[in-house]
């Protein structure tokens, strides 16, 4: 047992002129307009999700203005108008701009560290995917601020959504928006895919990866498989509703339909929860391994758990829809899936609960937060087992009910984990600890003001308060227990500002982080807080799960990498055996380019059909140049002909 | 307990109703049974073996887990897997129950109603085989009591939804898919609903009043319902007459019996007989009735009926002529 806080001498530059010549290679130009060209991950994952941390601030404050609004009844505090703008904005801020990007975010910054590589795989796509989503987030709420903000509710269904019933652009710029936050979706999904599947450290196999990273790899593949229904449903809808062009997909009076609207819909929206959902898993797995001392119990269950459910999600859609007129045997079908997707999520919680048990919990923050998570979200999972049989949920459909088991599985389910995440790997990112306490006083504030907030919504919808309604009238009673729910929004406000505020601090005047600070098992906690740009001056080899509490530096590393190209080592799909050098591209503008030239045409697409053929012009253009002067990446292989199997360099060496 | 029992689910009225919170309350136990062992459970695996000095690497972390914790674990979780399918299985077996109840086949002799949504209020025919028996009225329904109900629900604008808590789940107006749906209610009582589908800026204010009663009560109820709106008697309520007849007011409504007969909006035929206007958000009395008609878009906004100019005199008479379309 040779656990320690440092970082592992073997995977360290041997001398400060080596360490400086490869950080010269691998940092960014200096200036904002470096900044604007970065490809390194832990640049793009950090513009993530601070970003998407901001959209999640920005979409609460809409939340507190709508708690207050109904915290009285025929309260006058917004109107109906700005009411359906808040809630729209609000549901589709936090799905498509906080919690998936969010995620992505994390994703993109520690997968290539916890696999021992350099940088993620398609650089460029991956900084180009950051940009198309702020420019996702910058349409959605520049149409918010000049009163063009989407009304139509985060799912914006047919007819209401149509041009018959929602004249004006609020509903063209939803469509828009959504095609350009799910074209930075696939980018990222594409780039962990590769990164994980190609750039493993050696002897990393598929078995002895962490679980976030796991939890990643089946999130990417829901992406890669859902966002395109969505990307569907809304071109549709645009096209529906675009002057002159004028289909009519989902027009009932000239024979379209308003049901495949929510059948396309859903078939992303089911998935959608669960491309939140799961990436918060793996960190729940991270965190509760760490905290209690032991390698996660049931690691090959825990895995087929993560990829039956991403299975599953896809197979329920339809219990979106048990109220509308579809035929009752695809009812009992869709229920049965329902209700079957407790049963992995279950063996999850199985599973974390039997490591803390048969481990050596330290309640330290960030278990603190897990601890939440899993109470929450089994009461959400739960409710959820509820909303899965077709009687109670002809009851409870698009009530209170519904909106507290949603919150319970995302904000239990998702944001705790992500808090807990925030105070894991804060060390990591920025090189300081947030502060113990303001953290404890963190979780049980956001612990109380969340369950005020939203369990009194479950009696809510039970007593008949439907979704989306701005007011209500003072004889349906609803008044007392919705002032309570005020009253819990205003305590995860104040939460939220304590976080805000730790972390804050932490970043000025925290304490310096060493390179392990929570004896944690895994590859990025090797190297430096934070990771210099190359993340690993050797990279490592793994044998085990475990690698940080198996003996780091006994392991050989990776030498023989260029140290005058951004070169990377390419690994086999099932062992990770070395196969060849492979070279990333450079940073650059293009990205960024490309990403001005998508967003502007859905800007203009709102108003006329031919943003499409300009902007296909004008991104050809950008596209040529971003590939020009042979800037594509090389393939290396400096192998013995016929076939490479492993590459002669770069080899594996056992420290001295 | 401080909302109203008059819009429920677990105040049940109709045999449907009655059979869904039913199977909630079985839900109910059984996953609070559930979530307060994983809750106990989760509390001892953390407070067992709890370390308080906590970054001590020689005792913070066991390398190897010992083999027969681990067999001991596995076995554990195999079994909380298999007793967590059954109790889901069980479940199921409740559920599929329920809705074998609730879609059982209808009673071909049911009382057919036929409701339309629209932006923001419901259209209420109660069908008949004779075209003139037909009786059309607005947000407010009355069954009788025991006997089977079959609503015919439409929608000719955006997607609605039929709710109303007390009797059955609710059902989607998809326009384009008309379909029905069924309950025979069980006891007499008033009850409220509420459009369940977001259906636009006035969503929230498109609710119904739903009134079950003893079947004497109910037919006295259609009766008077099927005639055509009493004639003036007195001559301010003359006046009023010709104070609406003359307005924009027969653009879009209806009272039969008279030269209005316009469908846009709420048939009147029998408005001062009605507990609620503008979709059940204002009680039915004099003064709303006069805030309404002079200005409905402050009351509702968004609502598609505009405001009215008149003066004192003609807007009495018209209060007096709708109070008295009993």
């Amino acid at each position: 047992m040779n656990v320690s806080h440092a970082p592992i001498a073997s995977l360290s530059a041997p001398n400060e002129q080596a360490e400086r010549a490869l950080a010269a290679l691998w940092t960014r130009p200096p200036g904002l307009l470096g900044w604007l060209c970065s490809t390194n991950h832990k640049d793009i994952g950090r513009r993530y999700v601070v970003t998407a941390f901001i959209f999640f601030g920005m979409a609460g404050l809409l939340a507190a203005a709508m708690r207050i609004q109904l915290a009285f009844p025929e309260n006058h505090f917004l109107g109906p108008d700005l009411y359906n703008q808040f809630f729209t904005v609000h549901g589709t801020t936090m799905m498509f701009l906080f919690a998936v990007p969010i995620m992505e975010g994390f994703a993109l910054y520690f997968v290539p560290l916890m696999v021992g590589t350099r940088n993620a795989a398609f650089p460029r796509l991956n900084a180009f995917g950051y940009y198309a989503y702020l420019g996702g987030g910058l349409l959605l709420w520049g149409g918010f601020l000049v009163n063009a903000g989407a009304d139509a509710g985060w799912f914006a269904y047919t007819p209401l959504s149509g041009p018959d019933f929602s004249p004006g652009h609020r509903v063209d710029i939803w469509a828009d928006m959504i095609t350009l936050t799910e074209i930075s979706a696939l980018s990222g999904a594409v780039v962990v895919l590769a990164t994980v599947f190609k750039q493993r450290a050696p002897g990393m196999s598929l078995n002895r990866i962490p679980l976030f990273v796991w939890a990643q790899v089946v999130t990417s593949f829901m992406i890669i498989f859902a966002m395109p229904a969505v990307m569907v449903v809304t071109a549709f809808l645009a096209m529906d509703r675009l002057a002159h062009v004028n289909t009519h997909f989902f027009n009932p009076a000239e024979g379209g339909d308003a049901l495949l609207y929510q059948h396309l819909f859903w078939f992303f929206g089911h998935p959608e929860v669960y491309i939140i959902f799961i990436p918060a898993t793996g960190m729940v797995s991270m965190i509760v391994e760490t905290f209690s001392g032991r390698r996660l119990f049931g690691y090959p269950v825990m895995v087929l758990s993560l990829i039956a459910t991403a299975f599953i999600g896809f197979g329920l859609w339809v219990h979106h829809m048990f109220a509308t007129p579809i035929p009752l045997l695809g009812r009992s079908f869709f229920s049965a899936a329902s209700m079957m997707i407790a049963i992995p999520s279950g063996i999850q919680i199985f599973c974390w609960i039997v490591t803390l048990w048969t481990g050596r919990p330290r309640l330290r923050v960030p278990l603190l937060f897990v601890c939440g998570f899993i109470l929450l979200f089994v009461l959400g999972g739960l409710t959820g087992v509820m909303l899965a049989s077709v009687p109670l949920d002809l009851q409870m459909h698009d009530t209170y009910f519904v909106v507290a088991h949603f919150h319970y599985v995302l904000i239990g389910g998702a944001v705790f984990p992500l808090f807990g995440a925030f105070y894991y790997w804060f060390p990591k990112w920025t090189g300081r600890m947030l502060n113990d306490s303001l953290g404890k006083w963190n979780f049980w504030t956001l612990f109380l003001g969340f369950n005020l907030t939203f369990f009194p919504m479950h009696i809510l919808g039970l007593h008949g308060m439907t979704r989306r309604i701005y007011t209500y009238v003072a004889e349906t009673g609803w008044g007392d227990l919705n002032l309570l729910a005020t009253v819990g929004a205003g305590i995860i406000a104040l939460s939220v500002l304590l976080f805000i505020v730790n972390a804050v601090t932490a970043l000025r005047d925290g304490i310096f982080a060493v390179a392990n600070p929570w004896l944690a098992p895994s590859l990025e906690w090797s190297t430096n807080s934070p990771p210099p740009a190359y993340n690993f001056y050797n990279l490592p080899s793994v044998s085990d799960a475990e690698p940080l509490w198996h003996s780091p530096e006994q392991k050989p590393v990776v030498v023989g990498l260029s140290t005058e190209k951004r070169e990377v080592l390419n690994t086999t799909i099932m062992d990770a055996v070395p196969e060849h050098r492979y070279e990333l591209a450079t940073d650059s503008i293009w990205p960024l380019a490309l990403g001005i030239v998508v967003t502007l045409t859905m800007t203009f697409v709102v108003f006329t059909p031919w943003a499409v053929p300009w902007g296909m012009f004008f991104s050809l253009l950008v596209l040529y140049a971003w590939f020009w002067r042979g800037n594509e990446p090389k393939f290396i292989v400096e192998a013995a002909k016929p076939k490479p199997q492993v590459a002669a360099q770069p080899t594996l060496v056992a420290p001295a | 307990m401080s909302a109203a029992e008059f819009q429920s689910a677990l105040n049940p009225a109709a045999s449907e109703s009655a059979h869904i919170a039913h199977l909630w309350w079985i839900f109910f136990w059984v996953t609070l049974v559930i979530f307060a062992l994983v809750a106990v459970f989760l509390f001892i695996a953390i407070l067992r073996n709890l370390r308080r000095v906590p970054d001590d690497p020689e005792r913070a972390i066991i390398p190897e887990p010992a083999q027969a914790t681990e067999s001991r674990a596995t076995k554990v979780v195999s079994a909380l897997v298999v007793i967590t399918v059954l109790i889901l299985f069980a479940l199921l077996i409740g559920d599929f129950f329920t809705g074998n109840a609730i879609y059982a086949t209808p009673d071909p002799k049911a009382l057919a109603i036929k409701v339309t949504g629209h932006q923001w209020w419901w259209e209420v025919q109660y069908q008949d085989p004779q075209p003139s028996e037909i009786v059309t009225t607005a947000n407010e329904i009355h069954v009788p009591v025991g006997k089977a109900v079959k609503l015919e629900l439409q929608s000719t604008d955006v997607i609605h939804s039929f709710w109303v808590p007390n009797i059955n789940g609710k059902k989607d107006l998809v326009p384009g898919h008309p379909t029905t749906t069924w309950f025979t209610a069980r006891r007499a009582g008033e009850f409220r609903g509420q459009c369940a589908e977001y259906c636009g800026e006035q969503h929230a204010h498109m609710r119904m009043v739903f009134v079950a009663e003893p079947p004497d009560a109910f037919s006295n109820w259609l009766s008077a319902q099927k005639k055509p709106a009493p004639e003036p008697s007195s001559d301010s309520q003359r006046r009023g007459r010709e104070v609406f007849l003359a307005s924009q007011c027969v653009m879009c409504h209806t009272i039969q019996g008279t030269k209005a007969r316009a469908t846009l909006g709420p048939d009147l035929t029998h408005i001062g007989a009605r507990k609620m206007i503008a979709a059940g958000e204002l009680p039915n009395t004099r003064g709303y009735l006069a805030g309404w008609i002079l200005n409905a878009p402050a009351l509702k906004p968004g609502v598609r009926m505009p405001p009215n100019q008149m003066s004192a005199d003609d807007l009495n008479a018209l209060l007096d002529y709708l109070e008295s379309l009993k």
